[in-house]
């Protein structure tokens, strides 16, 4: 591609330069310093760090307390990917019927997206609260269970995943509409006079014809839910009760920040860069597929 | 013509079904903020009766003027305020400045340049979380809006998505500014710019409501009140303990208020919303 090229000596370097900074100091530079920190053993208060080559990593490996956040981050992303992208999909496949309304329908279920994650935790707190929430109220008909959230663990997960999804259900269902809206007329004409029913064609061409998009959500879900949902924990569980909701990242923070155990919360922030890069190169693959589709 | 018009056909009563199903969706989506408005309109007795009253009653004044006054909400509100407008117009402007550079000249180090900004996808602020506040403290910006605001500024997707859009701006219009004698700032001031005021406006909704909702970050760097964003400091005022009056209603008009500026945005701006979304996905 051939394209017009201004020349000068030193403009385009200082064009790119607030940004190379800013990704050097506060993006490499940091970064590479969690490499380095994560393989050594060393004092809050500076001074004498000493090398101990991959010690915090096997420490970690050792430990029941990381494999348990492991376990629960798995649990809260996968839940909340699934939710998210299926509920995403229903409600987008019900919006783009041709009806009336459809823009005051869309408007209607996307502004949650505008609800940072903690604050839409704060409203769920409420609504489980175990004696005044509206939730236990009328679950209470049907079931004596105690939804004590201070108290029981998978309570405690069950309103962080609630309150995750409502927030970030709005995104997934305006990717599936845009995708929808994307899909040609013509063809599903074509099933339609074949004699294929509502059902049949939405799971026979509509649904592999977004399969690209859905794997790009779920992608795009799991990073979510990994890295952008610390507040959720932070404001409503605190990790609790008894670490059931400490996931990956509030651990990182808990250890390095509170604890002051640097290693190790480095070591854990290194982990976390593996699960990160993985997931970006994942949603480069759904990129590759979009060019050539 | 579309998916819809197709599917539609066979079932002449399928369209009340449609609307009924996606009221239901809405007003499931919806019961959360409903539930908190009208608990934020209610004296604790009210919040603590069983059944739970689920209709607004008229302390809406009293409950919201608590808020304000018990977490310094008008600070709060103006400190998030003045994070998400930075972070937005930050990012928008230096991710256009290194993609024109990118698209427009050819320079020793580009590739590179275009390599450490697309690096930066892979390091959320997570997993870089202690090193960044050691260099933040460094710099003496804890506690600044400097702090709040830099580091988040690096941009790949808003870089990638500059890119894209200059990469469809066709070369006559570079080269006919040449001709006129125009110098690349001009061009990008005079002609680029209003290109792309629509990107623009697209990008700064979905950058706004990012800034507005951030929380681990402003969470590490501040540490006095008078520098806490909204999103943090109303959880100040969650009765947490049996020792406390349960004022969920003082709360919820807290809560309320953190959440309606990002959602407005949204409401106002819905169709650059949409577009800002899905564009800087790509």
């Amino acid at each position: 591609m051939k394209r017009t090229f201004f020349r000068n000596r030193w403009l385009p370097y200082l064009l790119v330069l607030p940004q190379v900074a800013i990704t050097l100091v506060f993006f490499f530079w940091p970064a590479f310093e969690s490499l380095r920190l994560s393989l050594y053993r060393s004092s809050p208060f500076g001074g004498n760090d000493v090398f101990v080559g991959l010690e915090n990593f096997l420490k970690l490996l050792a430990s029941p307390d990381y494999y348990a956040s492991i376990v629960n981050t798995f649990i809260f992303s996968f839940s909340v990917t699934a939710l998210a992208v299926g509920a995403g999909l229903s409600v987008a496949a019900l919006a783009s019927q041709r009806i009336r309304g459809l823009t005051a329908y869309r408007t209607a279920l996307l502004w949650p997206y505008g609800i940072a994650p903690p604050v839409a935790g704060i409203i769920f707190l409420f609504i489980f609260h175990p004696s005044y929430g509206v939730l236990p109220y009328f679950l209470s008909f049907i079931t004596a269970y105690e939804f004590y959230w201070l108290l029981k663990g998978w309570v405690a997960m069950a309103l962080v995943i609630v309150a995750t999804v409502w927030t970030h259900l709005g995104y997934n269902i305006a990717f599936y509409l845009a995708g929808l809206q994307a899909i040609p007329g013509s063809v599903l004409e074509a099933a339609s006079v074949d004699g294929a029913g509502g059902m049949r064609r939405f799971a026979f061409i509509v649904f592999p014809l977004l399969s690209p998009i859905s794997f790009f959500l779920v992608v795009a879900n799991m990073v979510f839910s990994f890295f952008e949902t610390f507040g959720v924990i932070h404001a409503v569980t605190q990790g609790g009760p008894g670490g059931a909701t400490e996931i990956m990242v509030f651990k990182v923070y808990k250890d390095g920040f509170i604890g002051l155990n640097l290693g190790s919360s480095a070591a854990q922030s290194v982990i976390l860069m593996a699960v990160v890069i993985f997931l970006t190169m994942l949603q480069f693959r759904y990129l590759e597929k979009k060019v050539t589709y | 013509m579309t998916v819809l018009q197709a599917w539609r056909r066979p079932l002449p009563w399928g369209n009340l079904v449609v609307h009924l199903l996606l009221l239901a969706c809405v007003a499931v989506i919806a019961f959360p903020l409903y539930y908190a408005f009208v608990i934020s309109t209610q004296t604790v007795d009210e919040v603590l009766a069983r059944p739970p009253v689920l209709r607004p009653s008229t302390h809406l004044v009293e409950n919201y003027a608590a808020a304000w006054t018990r977490s310094h909400m008008g600070r709060l509100l103006w400190n998030s305020a003045v994070v998400a407008v930075a972070i937005a117009v930050g990012k928008i402007a230096i991710s256009m400045l290194s993609a024109f550079a990118i698209v427009y000249f050819n320079f020793y180090g580009k590739h590179l340049a275009f390599w450490m900004i697309f690096v930066t996808l892979m390091l959320p602020v997570p997993v870089r979380i202690m090193s960044t506040y050691e260099v933040v403290g460094n710099l003496g910006w804890l506690n600044t809006y400097w702090g709040l605001t830099v580091p988040l500024m690096a941009s790949a997707t808003a870089t990638f998505l500059f890119r894209q859009f200059y990469l469809t701006i066709p070369d006559e219009l570079a080269e006919a500014a040449q001709l006129d004698g125009a110098g690349p700032l001009r061009f990008l001031w005079s002609m680029l710019l209003p290109l792309s005021w629509a990107n623009i406006a697209a990008l700064f909704v979905v950058l706004f409501i990012y800034g507005w909702n951030q929380y681990l970050w402003p969470l590490m760097i501040t540490n006095t009140e008078s520098m806490q964003v909204v999103v943090i400091g109303i959880n100040n005022l969650i009765p947490r303990t049996g020792t406390h009056i349960p004022e969920w209603n003082v709360m919820m008009a807290a809560a309320i208020m953190a959440l309606l500026p990002p959602v407005a945005v949204i409401l106002f701006m819905q169709r650059w919303f949409v577009k800002g979304l899905i564009e800087s996905e790509k």
